[in-house]
């Protein structure tokens, strides 16, 4: 039986393929989620009554290097896609497994800053702050982590032999996530880490 | 009738053009996305650089926010392809945003008073 090829599409209502359609929807709801976090710790921020506050707990110099190294898997991410899309797997492997790495990276990093602020006694609890923070800064954490988890599967799969130029679109999939949770922290690093009053 | 149905009868093609991966010359190069990787490094320095320059702070949040805003969008139009894709994926996410805006708008209209 021949395989589909990479231009041939399921017929839909709307012509564009359901998967690619459902991951923006997605997406633009998780605006709203990460949108609600953000608001809401801009609002109490500065209206904390105990410490320790974020000026006492933030490394900026540590954040910085974490947020270079998201966006710089954002770069070996878009690569991996534009790989698979011309053909190339064993590439796309490469830059699969990269962005899995700093992916990973990330994540130790935060739960480095995580582990930091909590012997600085900062826990969810403490204060208006910490509650804030961790729930923004821990959701934000949870989606690298099911990221990473979604990269390391398409690389075992690959491995098998499971993904070609004509399973392209699993990649984009990933991509597009990827990206996203890359953007959320584009915001994040401005306005909770940058923007102090 | 579905959409599909539709442009049978019409005789147009069931897939848009735009929404078809097949068109990757549009795409930018792995060397320009390269590129774009570095740009978005530098502006992540100056970001950096600007946290530590002792300016006023209406300005500090003004540039830092027009930063985030390019770092944003040049993740969003390359890197997610919102540029050479579908035009329903921008309005999806657009209208996302628009929603997320909204209630940022509100938070900052209760947290000045003016909403209370």
């Amino acid at each position: 039986m021949a395989h589909a090829t990479a231009t041939d599409h399921m017929e839909t209502s709307t012509g564009i393929d359901n998967r690619k359609l459902l991951m923006w929807l997605f997406l633009a709801s998780d605006c709203l989620l990460f949108g609600s976090f953000i608001a809401a710790y801009l609002l109490y921020r500065g209206r904390s009554v105990v410490g320790p506050y974020p000026e006492d707990l933030f490394d900026i110099p540590f954040t910085s290097v974490s947020a270079f190294i998201l966006l710089m898997s954002s770069v070996t991410m878009v690569l991996a896609l534009a790989a698979i899309q011309r053909g190339n797997v064993r590439n796309m492997r490469i830059w699969i497994f990269t962005t899995a790495v700093l992916g990973t990276l990330f994540i130790g990093g935060q739960v480095f800053e995580f582990t930091e602020f909590n012997h600085e006694g900062l826990s969810l609890s403490t204060n208006l702050f910490g509650t804030t923070f961790f729930v923004l800064t821990g959701f934000h954490g949870a989606h690298v982590t099911v990221g990473v988890l979604i990269l390391m599967s398409l690389f075992v799969v690959s491995m098998r032999g499971g993904i070609q130029q004509k399973d392209s679109l699993a990649v984009e999939l990933a991509g597009l996530y990827w990206h996203f949770v890359d953007i959320v922290w584009i915001v994040i690093f401005t306005l909770v880490y940058l923007i102090q009053p | 009738m579905t959409l599909a149905d539709y442009r049978k009868k019409r005789g147009e093609p069931l897939i848009r053009e735009d929404a078809d991966d097949a068109h990757d010359d549009k795409h930018p190069s792995a060397m320009e996305y390269v590129q774009i990787g570095v740009i978005l490094a530098i502006i992540t320095a100056v970001e950096v650089a600007l946290y530590y320059i002792d300016m006023d702070f209406t300005l500090l949040v003004t540039l830092l926010c027009m930063l985030s805003v390019v770092k944003f969008s040049m993740v969003v139009l390359w890197f997610m392809h919102l540029k050479f894709d579908a035009t329903l994926f921008t309005v999806l996410f657009s209208s996302g945003m628009a929603l997320t805006f909204a209630v940022f708008a509100v938070i900052i209209a209760v947290q000045r008073g003016s909403l209370t």
